[in-house]
This record gives C-alpha cells, sequence and structure tokens, in this order.
C-alpha cells in the first residue's frame, strides 16, 4: 500500500513510525520545578488555599489579638456571624460554578422573609404554610432568573441585575418599608425566629442558624459530588457546548440550578429573621457582593466549572475571623474592608495561576 | 460484504436548504456491516451537512434515513444516540476539568444500587470506574494511568481516545468520527488510526470524515465522495489513486460507473 503514497506531501515518514510503541504522551510530573509542583497540587485541590488561609488568619489573629479572639465563644460568635451570608454564599456558589453570577440572592433573600413575616404576622396565617409560601416564592423567583437566562439567552449579570431590582422594589412594597419587630414574631409566630435561638456547648454559643449553615453546605456537597446532577453542573460550568453535545440537557440543568439557588435564598430568609431578631426589608442589602465575596475567596472559578462547594464555606468564615480579629484588636473598620479587598484580588489570582496549568 | 447486506446506516434523497443555499441536493449515503467508510469533499461541498442529519444535529427537508433497515427519523443528537449512533465531534465534547471515567458517563451514569442509589441518587462511582478501566484497556488505551485524572491533563491524542472509547463503549450500531486526527501530530495520530481500526475488528462500522487523504486511505474500506452537495461516487481505496480521487473530488474528474 505504501507504495501508492509516495511522494504525497506530509505522508513520507509517517509509516515509518506506524511501529514505534513507545507512550506517545506521558504525563511527566517529574520535570516540573517547586512551584510548577505547588501549582498540580493546587490544581487537584483547589479547596486547600481558602484552607491555609483560614488556619493561618485564626492562628495569626490568635497571637495578635489574644485569648479574647481565641476563645471557643467568639469562634462559635464568628459561625453565627457569618451564617446568613455562608448559606447565600451555597446559592451563589451553585451559579457561579455554572459559569453565571447571581445578583439577586439578597434581594430574594429579604423578599422571601418578608413574605413569611407579612403572611405570618400581619395576615394571621399559620406559621409553616406562612413559610412554605416563601420558599415557593423563592424557588419561582431563581425560576424566572433560570428561564431569563436560558430561554430568552441574557447574560446572568444582567438577567440578575433587573431581577434585584424588581424583587428588591417588590419586597419594600409587600413592607411598606416598615420591619416587623421582634416583639411582634414572638406574639404571632415565634417559629420564625427559630434558627435565632443558641444553645450553649463547651463554652460555646451555638446558634440553630449555625447548624443550618453546615446542614445546607452537607446537602450541597453531597449532591454536588455523588450525583449525576453535580457531575451535570460542573460538564455545563465548565464547557456548555460539550455538555450539550454529551447528551445532558444544559438548559434544564441551568434552570434547576437557579430553582434550587432561589430555594437556598428563602430559606436563608427564614434563618436572617431569626438572626436580625426582626423582618427588616432593608437588611443585608450588601448579600449580594458579601456572598460573591465568599465563594471567590473560597475558590471557586470565576469561569465556572471548578472549586469545591466547601471552599466558600471556609470563604466566609475567612471574612468573619478577619472581621472579629480586626474589631477585637480594636483596629479601624475601614481596615477590615481593606483586607477583604485584598483577599479578593489574591484569591482570583491564585485561580488564574491555577488555571494556566491546562493552558 | 454481500451485495444482499442491508446497510447499516443507508439515507436516500436528503435535501436541506438554508434559504437558497442547497448544503444537501438529494444526497445518497450507505454504510455497510463492519466496514469504515471514509467521507471526503472538498469544503463547502456539504459533507458536514450531510454528517449533522445522520447524527440528528440537523433535520433534512427530504428523504429518508435508514438504520438497520429501519426507517428512523431523529429530533435531536439524543435520540439518534439512543438509536444507537455515536458521534465523536472535532471537538470531543469532553468536559476538562471532570475525570476519565466521569466523562466516559457522562449523560449515562450510574447509580448505586442501594437505598442511597434510589433515595438519594447516589452514584456507583467504582462501578463506572471499572467500566472505564475495562472499556480503554479494551482499545489498549491504558497509558492512561489513572481512570480520576482529569481529562485537561490528557495529550490530544489520549484525548481523543477517550471520545472514541466513550463512543465505543455503549454498544452502539455506528460510530461517526469527524476528523479525528485534524489535530494531533503524526505518532498521534497513528495512535488513533490503530484504535479506529481496533473498533471496526469489534464489529462496529465506521464513518470517518478526514481531510488528511492518507489516513482515509490507509484506513478506509470504501471511500465516499461528496461533491455539491451529494454524493459523487464510493470507490475502493485499492481501485482508485489519491490523486484521481482528488481530482473527483473537485470535479476535474468525471466519477466511473462502477
Amino acid at each position: 500500500m505504501a507504495d501508492k503514497f509516495d511522494g504525497l506531501p506530509g505522508y513520507s515518514g509517517e509509516a515509518a513510525l506506524s511501529d514505534t510503541d513507545a507512550p506517545h504522551a506521558r504525563f511527566d510530573i517529574d520535570n516540573v520545578g517547586p512551584l510548577g509542583r505547588v501549582q498540580r497540587f493546587l490544581h487537584a485541590f483547589p479547596t486547600m488555599v481558602p484552607l491555609i488561609v483560614l488556619a493561618l488568619s485564626v492562628v495569626g489573629f490568635g497571637l495578635f489579638a489574644g485569648s479574647k479572639f481565641f476563645s471557643p465563644y467568639n469562634m462559635s460568635l464568628i459561625v453565627q456571624q457569618v451564617s446568613i451570608i455562608g448559606v447565600l454564599a451555597v446559592a451563589q456558589s451553585l451559579i457561579i460554578l455554572t459559569a453565571g453570577i447571581d445578583l439577586s440572592v439578597a434581594a430574594t433573600m429579604v423578599l422571601s422573609s418578608v413574605i413569611a413575616g407579612h403572611l405570618a404576622v400581619r395576615l394571621g396565617i399559620n406559621a409553616p404554610v406562612s413559610l412554605l409560601i416563601s420558599f415557593a416564592c423563592g424557588t419561582a423567583i431563581g425560576f424566572l432568573n433560570g428561564f431569563l437566562v436560558t430561554r430568552i439567552r441574557l447574560p446572568p449579570f444582567i438577567a440578575t441585575l433587573g431581577t434585584w431590582n424588581v424583587f428588591y422594589a417588590l419586597n419594600l412594597y409587600v413592607s411598606g418599608a416598615q420591619s416587623i419587630r421582634g416583639a411582634e414574631i414572638d406574639a404571632a409566630a415565634p417559629m420564625l425566629k427559630f434558627f435565632g435561638e443558641n444553645f450553649s456547648l463547651f463554652g460555646t454559643q451555638i446558634s440553630y442558624g449555625s447548624l443550618l449553615l453546615v446542614l445546607v453546605f452537607g446537602i450541597l456537597w453531597y449532591a454536588l459530588t455523588k450525583t449525576a446532577w453535580g457531575r451535570h453542573v460542573y460538564a455545563v460550568g465548565d464547557d456548555r457546548e460539550a455538555a450539550e453535545l454529551a447528551g445532558i440537557r444544559t438548559d434544564r440543568v441551568l434552570i434547576s440550578v437557579y430553582a434550587v439557588a432561589g430555594l437556598i435564598c428563602a430559606i436563608a430568609g427564614w434563618s436572617a429573621i431569626g438572626r436580625v431578631g426582626a423582618v427588616s426589608p432593608t437588611s443585608f442589602f450588601e448579600g449580594n457582593l458579601q456572598s460573591i465575596t465568599a465563594v471567590v475567596i473560597g475558590g471557586i472559578s470565576l469561569f465556572g466549572g471548578r472549586g469545591s462547594i466547601l471552599g466558600p464555606l471556609i470563604g466566609a468564615l475567612i471574612v468573619g475571623v478577619f472581621q472579629s480579629g480586626l474589631r477585637i484588636a480594636g483596629v479601624d473598620v475601614l481596615w477590615q474592608l481593606f483586607a477583604i479587598g485584598w483577599l479578593i484580588i489574591i484569591a482570583v489570582s491564585v485561580d488564574q495561576w491555577i488555571r494556566r496549568i491546562s493552558a | 460484504m454481500t451485495s444482499a447486506a442491508i446497510p447499516t446506516l443507508m439515507a436516500r434523497g436528503l435535501v436541506k436548504r438554508y434559504g437558497r443555499v442547497v448544503a444537501i441536493d438529494s444526497a445518497d449515503f450507505d454504510l455497510m456491516p463492519g466496514e469504515i467508510l471514509g467521507v471526503i469533499g472538498d469544503n463547502g461541498a456539504g459533507k458536514s451537512s450531510l454528517i449533522r442529519a445522520l447524527s440528528g444535529a440537523l433535520r433534512p427537508d427530504a428523504g429518508e434515513i435508514r438504520l438497520d433497515g429501519e426507517l428512523v427519523s431523529f429530533a435531536s443528537p439524543i435520540e439518534a444516540r439512543q438509536a444507537g449512533i455515536e458521534t465523536v465531534y472535532q471537538t470531543l465534547a469532553l468536559s476538562p476539568a471532570l475525570s476519565i471515567s466521569d466523562n466516559m458517563f457522562l449523560g449515562r451514569e450510574i447509580r448505586s444500587s442501594g437505598l442511597l442509589g434510589k433515595l438519594f441518587h447516589q452514584l456507583d462511582r467504582k462501578a463506572m470506574a471499572d467500566i472505564a478501566r475495562k472499556k480503554l484497556s479494551e482499545l489498549g488505551l491504558l497509558t492512561i494511568q489513572n481512570i480520576q485524572q482529569p481529562v485537561e491533563t490528557l495529550s490530544g491524542g489520549q484525548r481523543q481516545g477517550v471520545a472514541v472509547a466513550r463512543a465505543a463503549a455503549f454498544g452502539s450500531k455506528v460510530i461517526i468520527l469527524d476528523e479525528p486526527t485534524a489535530a494531533l501530530g503524526v505518532k498521534e495520530s497513528r495512535k488513533v488510526l490503530d484504535l479506529v481500526l481496533k473498533v471496526r475488528a469489534r464489529g462496529v462500522p465506521i464513518v470517518l470524515i478526514s481531510h488528511n487523504m492518507p489516513h482515509v486511505f490507509e484506513v478506509a474500506d470504501r471511500i465516499h465522495i461528496h461533491r455539491l452537495g451529494k454524493r459523487a461516487t464510493v470507490i475502493k481505496p485499492r481501485d482508485v489513486s489519491m490523486a484521481d480521487a482528488v481530482a473527483i473530488m473537485t470535479g476535474a474528474l468525471a466519477p466511473m460507473t462502477a
């Protein structure tokens, strides 16, 4: 056969190679420097960066701010303080894993809590039913976001910028821009404040909201790592076209992601009533950016498809540790913002560096 | 391959128009059981439209497609795949950050048989890894050490290998390979061609679309030459020289009637 190909451009020499049996492309790990090895390690375990930062910052503030910071009580307080933003960060992580962004998480959360409060306290509807309706509203808002992103093909940033404003306005309308005070909730529907209650354990103050934070992370960790749905979320975020060609109905996956994120926001809304001690339509106005901060510091790539859901939990805790540590050390509040700003920049720089491995 | 054999995949009179442009102009197509059919054609000859029609990515305006003699009609690539037509796209459709095993089972994951699988949809990671390992070693691809390795750490040829193994693994009737060697170097192309021959040895017919004439002439049993939206002729590589095939492709030589 070979004689027929003789003289054809690009062919000569190829036949001679047909019998080479040497491995044509090995995955060489040997000839990379120490920095390259760190890069490969972080590429395989992206959650290590925030974990190391968290450990260092706890130890650092422990030395810097003393036992007042390092007490079990303060540690549990930090978890309480990040319990709402942490849950929002789970919703945000889901969206960011699909290479999107959700600017409406805080508005969805606050509107859901306002609806629950309005129904249960103002209209006197039974508390579990009010909460279920608020969950349905959160899910519906997420569904609408998913619809806009997939069917109308809006960029997630624009779709959720729109729904953020729409639902923030509706929130002010439903609530009349009025808070529902703690005493009114206690009288009509104490269940709404359930997640604000504490119990003591070995010198710590653990709120049910902190437990909810751990539970939500646990459930989503399971869903993302142990189910086909989780694989599909990563595949869609990684390369949507490839996922579609591989037979995944990517629109359905995206809509489900937005709907689940909406439901999680509504659950965060219930927890927020306990944390604030009231239903406040103007609370958590910075919740969007804080949730994105936790996700980014937690090592989830803004470009989608990469990172562990446990990262944002650690990211939220890092923010909490910095706030608490700097406050106890008596440092002006502006330096908290300063420090968190740098954390975001460093986190995304590290992510970019890790991603370059595959280029 | 007797003349009485039913083609595994057959098309008659396929037409696809985009406005006034005719991409497929009543084209015929036959893939016989167990063969490698090369498909060649000049750029713009409409071979990718033809392949898209066969793989369910495009709905023809007219004509019929038969799989094992049965009339079929695909609304989507997913339907074509369910019917047993697996396509390995030029882009491979692999998810870089996911592992080899996850990629092979993307969209058709196996759940655990226990309560966790039924109630909580838990995946059976071990079963999937075992099957993936078995399929890859059947095709001689286990130079890949770790089945949990992300696909992005593999070379171009290894990625192609994973994509072909995925197509071959699921009991398909037809495998369509779109330009499998276009992005590869000489040695890696060699590996992929060997792989194509191994897949045929297992009895699955293959449609091989390629611009690389030596590759097509080397592995194909028959070559479908596409020109101006339809099949110009089908040749056997040992009867026709590569230069004549190119001449038929470009219209410089009228196809002989076999």
